[in-house]
């Protein structure tokens, strides 16, 4: 093939990347607006206050609702301090030894299994084995080891990119260790860690398979940590696939991707505020 | 300027991993003097600050022998707190660095670090390193303002009265000057000729200009090893090693 002139391979490269990117784009948005175009006509206060009526063919979403906020909060609860905490030690307190290579290997190890088997995982030990049944405690701490992974990883990728500097200043004022974690790393790495745990929050938001497994399908209204629970997505997937009801499944599904959408947003506005405020 | 010896070296040397950045180094350090130190890049200037103030326990694979007293203590005993050795002395690095928050809380910092929590007490700590840094009137009525927006020249003196507040009695600095311009370098200069009836000051510099100018003794390091030490006017003029006269002539380095 013929070599093109630099100005005109510089005008076909610049071409080819705005065609990838607007495919990229046109995907999301031929998303958001197929779901949202069936699923915003259904929607009303009724549909998020009222409860699930005749297995979801009448009635709203509500129990729903506060199932999935329940196990989401829960597993973010759990994993949040747990993940942050293992980052902290991993990049603070360790040389990067061999024991740490391996942690951090095992860590991303967790990450590429599949979430259907952590359901399975979390069904034996806590459903079954450790008896807390079907329930929002089961479905929480099995998303929790699920998020974990990320959180980690986030974390960690945050913590390291705060400037060695920063940490050489802090010690040579008269700092311990401590100090300098909660004072000058965490604060400067706070952006991303928050950001890594708002995407594992989105990503526990719309996981089925593994809170099927651990929260069962209830859909009463649960009244505490040993209910069990049905989240919006998994109310979606049996809705769609049992063929309860499709018009109310789109309606669920139009809610889980506003309450995303409505989440990154909120994000992106925080961090923004808190980055101005710190430099 | 009294010959109390405020620092003792004695036959140190530093390594990390297999490599010897120091070796077998003597040296005193007068109380309240400018001690210059001048060397070409690697002969180990920087690497003995840090070995003052212990910042090389935290480099992987760092290890050291012989002794290092400050003020008739081994800085490396069992029983030292590494924490208040750090505070008894401040440094200034070559870049400045202030951390992402306001002057006020940069100055702050320390004092914080240190227990200090009393708002008066704080302010007053803040006002006076600022004026003792050379640094109070440009900044005295934007102190909320970050400190990563001041020029570098301001910011180095921003991270001179944020170690002030820690009250210190020695004074590190590991070339302070390299970044800036000839008026900035000029300020940091006029606070160091200050601040020494206070305080003791180490200065490194690459610089030799610098140390002929404000310090009152100067050592000469290469490759790790000290060459000579001797009062400033000495070194630059009548040297015992033909290496310094090498060095301070520009022959090499």
């Amino acid at each position: 093939m013929k070599r093109l002139g630099p100005r005109l391979e510089e005008k076909a490269a610049r071409t080819g990347l705005w065609a990838l990117t607007l495919i990229t784009v046109a995907v999301l948005v031929f998303i958001i607006v197929f779901i949202l175009s069936r699923g915003l006509p259904v929607l009303s206060l009724e549909f998020l206050t009222k409860n699930p009526v005749d297995m979801g063919k009448a009635g709203g979403i509500f129990s729903t609702i506060v199932g999935m906020v329940a196990l989401s909060v829960l597993a973010i609860l759990i994993a949040a301090p747990l993940g942050v905490g293992t980052a902290i030690y991993l990049t603070e307190y360790t040389w990067g030894g061999p024991l740490t290579r391996i942690i951090r290997f095992g860590a991303e190890c967790l990450a590429g299994i599949p979430s259907i088997i952590f359901g399975l995982f979390g069904f034996i030990l806590f459903v079954t084995k450790l008896k807390f049944g079907w329930s929002i405690l089961s479905g929480g701490l099995t998303l929790a080891f699920m998020l974990l992974p990320t959180i980690i990883r986030t974390s960690e990728e945050a913590i390291k990119s705060v400037p060695p500097a920063y940490r050489l200043v802090s010690f040579s004022l008269g700092s311990t260790k401590w100090q300098t974690v909660t004072r000058v790393v965490l604060p400067s790495a706070l952006p991303g860690i928050v950001t890594g745990i708002v995407l594992s929050l989105g990503r526990s938001i719309g996981e089925t398979a593994a809170t099927i497994f651990t929260a069962g399908s209830a859909l009463r209204m649960p009244t505490s940590l040993f209910s069990s629970t049905r989240t919006m997505s998994v109310h979606f997937y049996i809705l769609a696939r049992e063929g309860i009801s499709m018009p109310k499944a789109y309606g669920t599904a139009a809610i889980l991707i506003i309450a995303i959408l409505g989440i990154n947003i909120l994000t992106y506005y925080l961090m923004n505020r808190f980055i101005k405020k710190y430099s | 300027m009294t010959n109390d010896v405020a620092i003792e070296v004695r036959a140190f040397s530093q390594y990390f991993g297999e490599v010897r950045k120091i070796r077998g180094l003597d040296l005193d350090v007068h109380r309240n003097e400018i001690l210059g130190i001048i060397g070409p890049a690697r002969s180990g200037k920087s690497t003995f600050l840090c070995a003052l103030n212990r910042l090389n326990d935290l480099v992987r694979g760092s290890r050291r022998e012989g002794t290092i007293r400050i003020d008739g203590r081994d800085i490396y005993g069992p029983d030292v707190d590494v924490v208040a050795l750090r505070r008894k002395l401040g440094m200034v690095f070559a870049t400045p660095v202030p951390l992402p928050r306001s002057i006020y809380e940069n100055v702050a910092f320390g004092a914080r670090m240190a227990g200090v929590h009393s708002r008066d007490r704080l302010e007053g700590i803040v006002r006076d390193s600022l004026e003792k840094g050379g640094l109070w009137d440009e900044v005295k009525d934007r102190l909320d303002t970050s400190g990563l927006k001041l020029s570098g020249g301001q910011q180095q003196r921003l991270c001179l009265a944020r170690i002030l507040a820690v009250a210190p009695e020695f004074i590190l600095l590991d070339e302070p000057t390299s970044g800036l311009d000839p008026i900035s370098t000029m300020k940091i200069e006029d606070s160091l000729r200050r601040l020494k009836k206070d305080y003791t000051v180490i200065l490194v510099t690459n610089n030799t200009k610098q140390a002929a100018r404000v310090a009152d003794r100067t050592a000469f390091f290469l490759s790790g090893e000290l060459v000579e030490a001797g009062p400033t006017a000495k070194i630059f003029t009548a040297p015992d090693d033909q290496r310094t006269d090498d060095y301070l002539r520009g022959r090499f380095g």
